[in-house]
């Protein structure tokens, strides 16, 4: 067991953990904070991404004890002038960004970390930055309006 | 899926994670980024009882150019390496190829010395650095040494390492004048290459068509004969030994290697 301190959503926490503890699962079981989805598990899909020290990482492939004493910001952690959403997630509502919604807080992370780094990203860089993450009701037209969107009416994060 | 049991190990410079791998024995394994290890570790195809974490060491990260190469930490991630200027300018195959590494959150934590001490023939910096004629730089027991990439790679996830090793830096010709090109085919974007081919001036390397990133000798030959480019191509998968499995048949991989080499000549004549 080891003992580890990681910031999620700007508030620090402490827990003792088995070395081998995957970081989705911390956030899941340990901190109780379940919008970070587990979909397949080998890093593919992309539904467990959420920004560590500022960027994107797929937290199923990244151990508790790696991100001791770094900051995670998971899709709970994110809000905005949107009635409480921020930009992307507003994105996401407008542009019907979604169907079952497994994929989309990864997705919404993802995002995130691009529209924090290039605000105004073409569609190409859009497609490119979202590689990572796997949609498989709706096809990936209307996420990239919805990233549009985002990109057209604020700040990301 | 949960990797069995380990003891994490942080340390802090190369000689704590020399020392550390001389301590712990054959049962350890280095960690950087974890993203050729973590997903071993989960499958249980690899079962380390120590991982030693050196992803905290400073002197093995970054890029600077030094006596005509650049020089590139083996912590560096690709996402620096693709979007870095040196490189882009320098080595711009490498830059190219980083590009390529899965995708935006893979890139963001896999290193350049995970990537190539993993072995995987299909690495998509595996084959660029033997096409740019890099050197890895190992520190051991008995000191550092420079192994040239083209022996570096000795069979499926076999590399020179010795179990004591730890990858330094990777050293890469400055090639800002040479023609180049790189070329993957994948069946989703963020896949391990179906076949990759690597250009930089006449040095042609084939990705995934053997156990080892393999030189288009071939090719190379006809075209220092004189060869057109669609006539070098079409020897692009003599002497290779493709795998057949879920993602193609070894015969299209053949297939997909002239045609790769083809489009790789075409781009690269066009940076001439």
């Amino acid at each position: 067991m080891t003992t580890v301190r990681i910031t999620i959503n700007g508030t620090a926490q402490q827990h003792d953990v088995e070395d081998r503890t995957l970081l989705i699962h911390y956030i899941r079981e340990n901190s109780r904070l379940t919008g970070a989805h587990i979909g397949c598990d080998t890093s593919n899909c992309g539904a467990c991404t959420v920004i560590l020290n500022g960027q994107a990482v797929k937290s199923c492939t990244v151990l508790a004890v790696q991100a001791d004493g770094e900051e995670v910001t998971t899709v709970e952690g994110i809000s905005g002038k949107f009635n409480g959403l921020s930009a992307v997630q507003e994105g996401f509502r407008q542009e019907h960004g979604l169907q079952c919604g497994y994929c989309t807080p990864g997705m919404v992370m993802a995002c995130t970390a691009l529209l924090n780094e290039n605000p105004k990203p073409s569609e190409h860089e859009i497609r490119h930055a979202l590689e990572g993450n796997i949609c498989r009701c709706t096809g990936y037209e209307m996420i990239v309006n919805s990233v549009r969107w985002a990109s057209e009416h604020g700040d990301a994060q | 899926m949960i990797p069995a049991p380990f003891t994490h190990v942080r340390v802090s410079s190369t000689k704590e994670a020399s020392d550390a791998l001389d301590h712990y024995g054959d049962d350890a394994k280095l960690l950087a980024g974890g993203h050729s290890l973590i997903p071993l570790m989960k499958l249980r195809l690899a079962t380390p009882s120590v991982l030693i974490d050196i992803m905290r060491i400073q002197e093995l990260k970054g890029i600077r150019r030094e006596d005509g190469k650049i020089v590139i930490g083996a912590l560096t991630n690709h996402v620096e390496i693709e979007r870095s200027p040196i490189v882009q300018q320098y080595a711009p195959l490498i830059a190219a190829a980083a590009a390529y590494v899965g995708d935006p959150q893979v890139r963001n934590r896999g290193t350049i010395g995970g990537s190539v001490a993993h072995g995987d023939s299909a690495s998509d910096l595996s084959g660029a650095l033997l096409a740019a004629d890099a050197t890895i730089i190992v520190s051991g027991p008995s000191g550092i040494r420079q192994i040239p990439v083209a022996e570096f790679f000795l069979g499926f996830w076999t590399t020179a390492l010795e179990p004591s090793d730890v990858m330094t830096e990777i050293h890469i010709p400055e090639a800002s004048q040479s023609p180049w090109s790189y070329q993957k085919f994948t069946i989703r974007s963020q896949d391990w290459a179906v076949v990759s081919v690597a250009l930089s001036g006449s040095r042609i390397v084939l990705g995934a068509m053997g156990e080892i990133p393999l030189r288009a000798e071939a090719t190379e030959q006809a075209l220092l004969n004189g060869a057109s480019a669609e006539e070098a191509s079409k020897l692009a998968a003599e002497n290779t030994n493709p795998s057949s499995d879920l993602r193609a048949s070894a015969d299209y991989r053949r297939h997909l290697a002239q045609v790769l080499v083809f489009d790789a000549l075409s781009e690269s004549s066009s940076r001439i």
